[in-house]
This record gives C-alpha cells, structure tokens and sequence, in this order.
C-alpha cells in the first residue's frame, strides 16, 4: 500500500533557508546543505527545496548550488523557483532534483506544463498553486512568491494544470502560510476532490493533528510542512507516530541487519 | 574495466545513481556512448519520461546493437530502473501511436501499460514509497530485504511479463503489479533505488556483488 508522504519544505533566499508569515516577515532559519543532510540522515519521505527569489526578472535556477543540495539526497528531491522553460529541467534533472515545482511560468503560459510532461514526464511536474480565500466565492491563485494575483480560480487552475500533463499539485495556502492554525482543509478538499492526481497539503501545520485531518478529512496524499519543523520541537518522525496511531500508513525506516 | 557503468543515453537523474554507487565503494563511471558498454562489468539502465521517447533514443545513439552484445552476447549483469525497467519489454505503449505500443529492448518478454489499462482506480501518477513482496524464486537482488521494505516509485505505467517467473517482487497500487524482474543476468526495479535512501543502498549493494553469470 502507498504510503502517505510528510515532506519537510526549505524555503531558500540568496545563501540561506527563511520561513516567513503569510508569504512575508521572512526569518533566517539556517544554511541549506547541513538541513538537507541532516533530513537525508533522518530518512524524511521527500524534500522540497524552493527559491522564493528566482521568480525575480533575470533570475534563473543556481544550478551549481543544486547540484550541490541534490548530489547528497538519497531521497527524492523536488525543486521550485525561476523555472521558465523545459530545456532549465533538463538541467535541473541532471544537477540531481527528481522533480521541478512549477508556479508564475505556468500562469504567464499554461502550456509550458505540456511540454515539460511531454519530455520528461507527468511524473516529474509539480505545478504549485499559492492559494488565497476570496470570501465566500472560493479561492484565487497568486503567482510570484503570492505577490500577483492572477485572477484564476484555483479549483479551475488545479484542473486545467492536471489535464495539461502536472503530476502532483503542491497546494498551498497564503492566509494559514506560518500561522500555525491548521491547513485551509476545505482549499485542500475542494482541491482533491477536484483531480485525480497526487494533492501535497500545505500551507499552516502547527500540529501533528492538522496534519492527519488534511489526509483523512481533505484527502491529501502527502503533508508539506516548514515552520512546525523550524521553529517548534515537532519532527517528520513524531508526525509519522501520529500518523500511525491515527491508522494512516507510513513508511518505515529500513535497517540493514547485516 | 569499470565497476558499474550508468549508461548516459540523454535523460535523467544520473547524479543520484553515481553518487549512491559512489557511497556503495564502487567506481561508477557514466557510460556516454555505445563503445563504452564493453567496459563495464556490470551496468546501469535509466530512465525517466516516456518509453517512446527512451526507446527513440537509443535507437539514434546506436545503443541498441551494443547493449544486445554486451547484455544477451557476453551476460553483462543489467539493472534497469524506473522506464529503465520498463524498456527491457517487447512492447511499451507509453507515448506510442500503434496500438502494438513501441518496441522495447526484448531482453525480458512482457508489455508496459498504463496502470489505468491494467484496472488500477487510485490516483495516478503512482508516487511515493510502497511495500514490495517477492514473488519468485530467492534473488541475490534482494538479499537481506524483507518483504513489507517501502521503496520510492514515480510511475503511470507497469511491466506485465509474459513468464510469471520473471517476476521477483510486487507492490499494490489498486492492483498488484511488477516491482521487480530477473531474467537470467537481467535485473529490472520499476522503484528508484538511488532514491530509496538505506533500503535502496542495500538494494545496489546486491547488484553489485550479484555473481556473474
């Protein structure tokens, strides 16, 4: 049986790892690679490494440093920020990420989801969608780092990225983003319920228990979480003890007896 | 000679795999052109993306004549991972405009479909980390892996071979499909062991001192 995925989130700015409050108040957190070694060490399910800055105009992949990131993870590694085009993938690819999360250059052309699936595969397109409630009529998507609202409808959006070729949607929600409060459940249900590809939770985790409504009341496959793991004692592991103790199933750390 | 050659026809994620060989006190070496396979006591066949496009180019690489050679002709042991795997069958019909689907290496008899086409009903793709169980005769692959170990998979499309006993473990997604294959000096894992941290070492630690046909 599959098992439901809890993914450490590194928010990458110039040299260091930040995590900020609804997309803003962006604090230090540390340097990159002993984080990801350490995640590694730990066996987390998958990382995903985003740069909250390359969507800034003349700003592109630093694939030197993910190369660096990628060459020491032995599990899965999704990487986000800058990308524009399917040719900076291959790139990417080759510097050692398993997946590209793909946010502003989906929304200035929605067909550049196709041509990445067509060249290297559904499997390795994360589109992302910065969510934010507008009232009572649902939610909107923003794009750049949650600093341009598109005026798309993110039920829509997460359907039209999906038929287009995403393979998993990493749905995030700019109002609970570092508040603690929970995930924006009905964003991530309303979400699910929606496509029939992989739908990643994130966005306002403060608690082992927020993590297991997204799974069994939203219907999340995975949990992705950043501050709860920077700033409070909580860990992938002790959300997987919950996880089990609520009967969702994860995965368990290989031990080589010999 | 060379330890182990990842054979570099164009896609993915090779980084990962040298550096787990790497890890694993092996010399790995990228394998770029078909002349190269000689040099390899045991190799390593990628793949991400699509069969018909994986297929295409080795076909333009010239690999295909080479791989048979050094595959079928002198019993090279072969790891094909993820669409790796998947393009070790007759037929793949991942990107193919014949309903035959494309051909594939033939080196282990069998079809690639959509996990959808094989009656699979949950989310696709099938992403993250899944339980395999054998299901053949014992296989120094997977010495000292315990049925129920989670790997990480990343796929739409499973390998049905045509002989049962090819099949040496399976995972669930809805249905029951091929994990893994052997067929005499051929491995095959639809997972990602370079990604599938201590259990995925342990798994290439296997490939590696696996005897030589």
């Amino acid at each position: 049986m599959l098992k439901t995925r809890i993914i450490p989130t590194l928010l990458w700015k110039n040299f260091g790892l930040v995590k900020g409050t609804n997309f803003d108040s962006w604090r230090r957190v540390g340097p990159v690679l002993p984080a990801i070694r350490v995640y590694n060490q730990r066996e987390v399910d998958e990382l995903i490494l985003l740069d909250i800055l390359a969507h800034l105009p003349d700003q592109y992949p630093d694939y030197e440093a993910v190369s660096d990131y990628g060459q020491d993870c032995f599990i899965p590694l999704t990487f986000g920020g800058g990308i524009r085009d399917s040719r900076q993938v291959g790139h990417l690819l080759r510097a050692g990420v398993d997946k590209v999360s793909i946010n502003s250059a989906a929304h200035d052309d929605p067909s550049l989801i196709g041509k990445i699936a067509e060249t290297y595969g559904t499997q390795c397109v994360v589109v992302s969608i910065d969510a934010r409630q507008i009232g009572s009529k649902g939610w909107r998507a923003y794009s750049h780092a949650g600093q341009h609202d598109t005026g798309r409808d993110v039920v829509a959006w997460a359907q039209e990225m999906e038929a287009r070729g995403a393979g998993e949607l990493l749905i995030t929600s700019i109002d609970r983003d570092g508040t603690f409060q929970g995930y924006d459940l009905p964003l991530i249900e309303a979400v699910a319920a929606a496509v029939s590809v992989p739908v990643i939770a994130s966005g306002g985790a403060g608690s082992y228990q927020h993590m297991v409504e997204a799974v069994r009341q939203a219907g999340a496959s995975a949990v992705a979480a950043a501050s709860i793991f920077h700033f409070t004692e909580l860990t992938p592991a002790g959300a997987k003890a919950a996880f089990e103790a609520a009967g969702i199933p994860v995965r368990r750390s290989f031990i080589d007896a010999d | 000679m060379i330890d182990v050659g990842v054979i570099d026809y164009g896609v993915g994620n090779l980084g990962s795999m040298l550096r787990a060989l790497e890890e694993l006190g092996s010399s790995p070496m990228l394998v770029t052109s078909p002349d190269g396979l000689a040099q390899g006591r045991r190799l390593i066949l990628p793949g991400v993306g699509n069969f018909t496009d994986c297929m295409a180019k080795l076909r333009d690489g010239g690999w295909i004549p080479a791989l048979h050679g050094a595959v079928t002709g002198h019993g090279v042991p072969l790891l094909g991972v993820c669409v790796g795997m998947q393009l070790l069958a007759d037929h793949g019909d991942e990107g193919s405009e014949d309903s035959q689907g494309t051909p594939g290496l033939g080196f282990v008899p069998g079809r690639v479909q959509h996990l959808r086409t094989l009656g699979s009903t949950e989310r696709m793709p099938h992403v993250g980390w899944n339980a395999i169980r054998r299901t053949g005769s014992p296989t120094p692959l997977l010495a000292g892996i315990p049925d129920g170990t989670d790997f990480y998979f990343v796929h739409s499309y499973a390998f049905t071979p045509q002989d049962k006993a090819d099949e040496i473990a399976s995972a669930t997604c809805g249905i029951p499909f091929a994990a893994a294959l052997q067929r005499d000096n051929i491995w095959g894992t639809q997972f990602h062991p370079e990604k599938s941290s201590r259990a995925g070492f342990r798994l290439l630690k296997n490939f590696l001192t696996a005897p030589q046909c």
